[in-house]
C-alpha cells in the first residue's frame, strides 16, 4: 500500500487539527492541570469526540463503529499529540476497545463496543505489576471468580467504568472484566508528570463479571492489544515530536543573540536538520505501522518495536534538544514547550520504553 | 490506475519474468566482488566472462543498459512503472546491472536535461551500448566542499577552449576514454556564474593521469591534469558560464544514488550470529545484540522512507531538497553497518592480506569512510536541509 494517506483519511486529519486547535489547545491541559480537575481530561472535549464517531472509528458498524480503520486513528492521535490534548481515546479506544473488538465474544461485543462507541463507557486495562513494564508478569490471581492482587500504572484507571484486569489461574493467564466501581476495588488516583492520570488499583476478592478469551489466553491477547496500541501511541507522540521540533525551529529563527538569530548557528544549524531526517523516519514507521494494522500483518508485532523503539528514542531527542535549544526560558512554566518534555517521558515508559523493545525486536528476530 | 494498465503491466511482468529467466546466465545472478568484477564498457572494453559478455549484449540488443531512455538513444523508452517491474524482476534474481558506467547515471541526465539534440543523438547511443567509458572531473585539490571555487580554465580561443588546470578524484580516469569537467570560463565573474560544464577527450594531447591509493589499498580515483589542452567549441554542454546549474543538477542526482544503502549477501544479525554465535537463544554479545537490532530498525525505517518519498512524488509532491537528507542519512547509515561488523566480525576480520578480497570486510570499512564525503560531505547535506527545507536564516 502506498505509504501516504488517501482522501478520506487526509481530511479526517484536517478535521482533527481544527477541532483541537480550536478546542484543546495545550493551554487547555495547563489549565486542567491547575484547577486540578478530577478527571483529568475534558468531558466537553471528549463528549464532542464522541459525536463526531471517533470513539468508535475503529470499530465495526455494527455495533455502532464506523470501521474507518486504525490508520484514521492513527490521524486524529497524531493531531492530539501535536496539542497535547488529553482524551480516553489511548486507553479506552485503542487498547481496552481493540481487545474486546478482536478477541472477545459477540455477546462482549455487543455490550461494551456500542457502550464505548455511544460515549455511555470508559475502560481501563490492568496489568502492570512491575515498576518497569512487564505486560505478562501478573501475580494477580483469580479463584472462584474473584480476583486479587495489585496493578500500577493503570492509565485513566480513576474514570473507567470497566477494567480489564490480567491474572493468573491454574490455567495461566487470563483477561477479565470488573466492574471498576464494585466491591473489592480500591483506586488510587496518581497525577502523572505530564499532567493525565494513572491509578494504582488493587483488587481485594474483587467480584469477576466476564473474562476475555479463554484462561490461558492471556498472553496472546495482550500482546495483540498492546502492539496495535503501540503503534497508536507511536501515532501521538509523532505529533509531539513534530510540534516540539517546529516550535523549536520558529525560536530558532527568533531568537536573537550577538546580534543574530541564533538559527544562524551551525552548530544548531546541524542538529536541527539531524533531527529533521530522524523524525522523517519516525512518520515512515508510523505509517507503515498503522496501515500493518488495517493489513492484519503477521508480523505486527515486529512492526510495534521497530516504531514504538524509533519513536522513543527521536521523541526523547527531539524533546531534550528543544529545551536546550530555547535556553533558559525553555525551563520555566509559562513557556509551553516543557509540556512536550513531560508527555515524551510518560509516553516513553508507557507500553514499553525502547530499551524494551530493541530487546523485543531481537527477540522476535531469534537473536 | 486503470483496469487495462494494470492489465499490460502485468503481461509485461510476465513476459520480463520469461525473458530474463531464459537470457540471463547464472553466473549473473550472483554479486559482484568488487567494483572492478562489473563491465564498464569503453572504446576497448573488457569482459571478465563469457557470460558477462553474453549478458551485456543481450541487455544492449533490448536497450534495457538504459530502460528509460528513448529508443533513438539507445534505450527502450520505458514507462517509469514498466522500468520499476524490470528493475523487481532483475532484483528477484539477483541479476548483475549489464553496464556500470558514469555515462548512464551521471552525464545521461546532463545531457538528457541540458544537451542539443546533436549532443544526444551523438553520445547517448553510445552510453548506451557501453562504447564509451566516462569518467567525472568535478573536484580540484582547492574544490572539495567549495566546489565553485574550482579554478580549472577554459579559455576561449575562437574555435576551441584551451583547458589548463587539475582535476582529483576523477573516478577510473586511468581507464575512461572521455571525461565530462566543469571549468572555468569567466576569472572574472562571481564564483557560481563563471563555470561551464565541457567533455573532454582523454586521448587529447595534454591530459595526463595519476591514480591515487586509497586507505582500502586500492585505487578506483586519480588526478587528472589538464596542460594546454585544445577542446572543440561543441564539446560544450549548455551555455557558457551557467556550467554550475548543471553541476547542481547531478550532483542531486548523484546523492540520490549514493543515498540507497546497498543491500547485502548477509543481513547484519546473520553477520553477527555467524561471527559471535547464539546462547542461550540470544546473540552471545548482549551489547552489539542491541546495536544490531537498532541498525536493523533504522534501515527498515529509511528504507520505508524512501518508499514514502517515492509515493508522495507519484502523488504530486516535488522531492527538493530531500535528496541532501537520504545522502546523509543513507552514508551514515552506511557507516555504521560497516563499524557494525568490524565490531562483530572479530580477529578474522581484521585480515588484511595482499588481495582485496582476501581482505575484503576491512578494506570494504575504510572505503565506507568516504560515502559521507564524496558528492557533498556530510555537513554539506546538513546545511543544506537546514536552509532549505528548515528555512533557517544564513548569517
Amino acid at each position: 500500500m502506498a505509504l501516504v494517506l488517501n482522501e478520506e483519511q487526509q481530511m479526517l486529519k484536517n478535521s482533527a487539527k481544527e477541532f483541537f486547535d480550536g478546542n484543546a489547545p495545550v493551554s487547555a491541559l495547563r489549565r486542567l492541570r491547575d484547577e486540578k480537575n478530577a478527571d483529568g481530561y475534558d468531558k466537553r472535549v471528549w463528549e464532542e469526540m464522541v459525536q463526531m464517531g471517533w470513539s468508535g472509528l475503529v470499530f465495526p458498524e455494527e455495533y455502532g463503529g464506523l470501521q474507518f480503520g486504525y490508520t484514521g486513528l492513527g490521524q486524529i492521535l497524531h493531531e492530539s499529540g501535536k496539542t497535547l490534548t488529553a482524551s480516553p481515546l489511548i486507553s479506552t479506544v485503542a487498547l481496552a476497545g481493540t481487545m474486546i473488538n478482536e478477541f472477545g465474544s459477540s455477546d462482549q461485543k455487543e455490550q461494551y463496543i456500542s457502550a464505548i462507541c455511544e460515549g455511555k463507557s470508559l475502560m481501563a486495562v490492568a496489568f502492570e505489576e512491575k515498576n518497569i513494564h512487564k505486560p505478562l508478569a501478573a501475580d494477580t490471581i483469580v479463584k472462584d471468580n474473584k480476583l486479587s492482587g495489585t496493578k500500577k500504572f493503570v492509565l485513566d484507571g480513576h474514570i473507567a467504568d470497566i477494567l480489564l484486569v490480567t491474572a493468573v489461574s491454574e490455567s495461566g493467564l487470563g483477561v477479565y472484566i470488573v466492574d471498576a466501581r464494585g466491591e473489592g476495588v480500591h483506586v488510587q488516583k496518581h497525577i502523572m508528570m505530564d499532567s493525565r492520570n494513572a491509578s494504582t488499583v488493587t483488587f481485594d476478592d474483587a467480584p469477576v463479571i466476564d473474562m476475555i478469551g479463554l484462561p490461558g489466553d492471556g498472553g496472546a491477547i495482550m500482546d495483540k492489544s498492546l502492539d496495535i496500541d503501540r503503534i497508536c501511541l507511536s501515532a501521538e507522540m509523532l505529533g509531539g515530536m513534530e510540534e516540539a521540533f517546529t516550535r523549536t525551529m520558529a525560536y530558532l529563527k527568533e531568537r536573537k543573540q550577538f546580534g543574530v538569530s541564533i538559527g544562524s548557528f551551525q552548530s544548531l544549524q546541524h542538529r536541527a536538520a539531524h533531527m529533521y531526517c530522524e523524525i522523517e523516519l519516525c512518520k515512515s514507521l508510523v505509517i507503515k505501522s498503522l496501515q500493518a494494522i488495517d493489513e492484519n500483518a503477521d508480523d505486527l508485532a515486529h512492526f510495534a518495536s521497530m516504531t514504538k523503539a524509533k519513536v522513543g528514542q527521536i521523541a526523547e531527542l527531539v524533546s531534550n534538544e528543544a529545551i536546550q535549544m530555547y535556553g533558559g526560558i525553555g525551563m520555566t512554566d509559562d513557556e509551553e514547550i516543557g509540556f512536550f518534555l513531560k508527555r515524551a517521558r510518560v509516553s516513553q515508559q508507557t507500553f514499553g520504553d525502547y530499551n524494551y523493545h530493541l530487546d523485543r525486536y531481537a527477540v522476535l528476530n531469534n537473536y | 490506475m486503470s483496469t487495462a494498465t494494470q492489465v499490460n503491466i502485468d503481461a509485461f511482468r510476465t513476459e520480463t519474468r520469461e525473458w530474463l529467466e531464459a537470457n540471463c546466465p547464472q553466473s549473473m545472478r550472483t554479486p559482484v566482488k568488487d567494483f572492478k568484477d562489473y563491465f564498464w564498457g569503453g572504446r576497448n572494453p573488457t569482459f571478465h566472462s563469457e557470460d558477462q559478455k553474453i549478458w551485456f549484449e543481450r541487455m544492449r540488443d533490448k536497450g534495457w543498459t538504459v530502460p528509460r531512455w528513448k529508443k533513438e538513444y539507445g534505450g527502450a523508452g520505458l514507462s517509469k512503472i514498466e522500468y520499476k517491474v524490470l528493475k523487481e524482476e532483475m532484483e528477484k534474481i539477483g541479476a548483475r546491472t549489464p553496464l556500470f558506467s558514469f555515462g548512464i547515471h551521471m552525464l545521461g541526465p546532463a545531457l538528457l536535461g541540458f544537451g542539443s539534440e546533436e549532443q544526444k543523438l551523438q553520445y547517448l547511443p553510445e552510453i548506451a551500448k557501453g562504447e564509451m567509458w566516462w569518467c567525472q572531473g568535478y573536484s580540484e585539490p582547492g574544490a572539495g566542499s567549495d566546489l565553485a571555487g574550482l579554478q580549472t580554465s577554459a579559455e576561449d580561443k575562437g574555435d576551441h577552449y584551451l583547458v589548463n588546470g587539475q582535476k582529483v578524484w576523477t573516478s577510473y580516469a586511468d581507464y575512461a576514454d572521455k571525461i565530462f569537467c566543469l571549468v572555468r570560463t569567466d576569472k572574472n565573474a562571481p564564483k557560481h556564474t563563471g563555470i561551464s560544464f565541457l567533455l573532454i577527450d582523454m586521448k587529447s594531447e595534454g591530459v595526463s593521469t595519476k591514480p591515487i591509493k586509497l586507505i582500502s589499498g586500492s585505487s578506483p580515483f586519480c588526478e587528472t591534469f589538464f596542460d594546454n589542452v585544445k577542446v572543440p567549441k561543441e564539446n560544450l554542454v549548455g551555455t557558457e558560464n551557467e556550467g554550475w546549474n548543471i553541476a547542481k543538477y547531478l550532483l542531486t542526482h548523484e546523492r540520490s544514488m549514493i543515498g540507497n544503502v546497498a543491500k547485502m549477501d548477509k543481513t547484519l544479525d546473520e553477520y553477527a550470529i555467524d561471527s559471535i554465535g547464539i546462547e542461550d537463544s540470544v546473540l552471545a554479545d548482549p551489547v552489539n545484540r542491541i546495536k544490531t537490532a537498532q541498525w536493523l530498525i533504522d534501515e527498515a525505517a529509511f528504507n520505508f522512507t524512501l518508499e514514502r518519498a517515492l509515493d508522495e512524488a507519484k502523488a504530486g509532491s516535488p522531492p527538493g531538497a530531500k535528496s541532501s537528507f537520504f545522502k546523509y542519512y543513507g552514508t551514515e547509515m552506511n557507516k555504521r553497518r560497516y563499524e557494525m561488523m568490524m565490531s562483530t566480525g572479530g580477529f578474522d576480520n581484521l585480515i588484511w592480506g595482499e588481495e582485496y578480497a582476501e581482505g575484503k570486510t576491512p578494506r570494504d570499512f575504510c572505503r565506507t569512510k568516504a560515502n559521507s564525503i564524496e558528492g557533498g560531505t556530510s555537513e554539506v547535506q546538513l546545511n543544506i536541509i537546514s536552509k532549505h527545507i528548515l528555512g533557517l536564516p544564513k548569517k
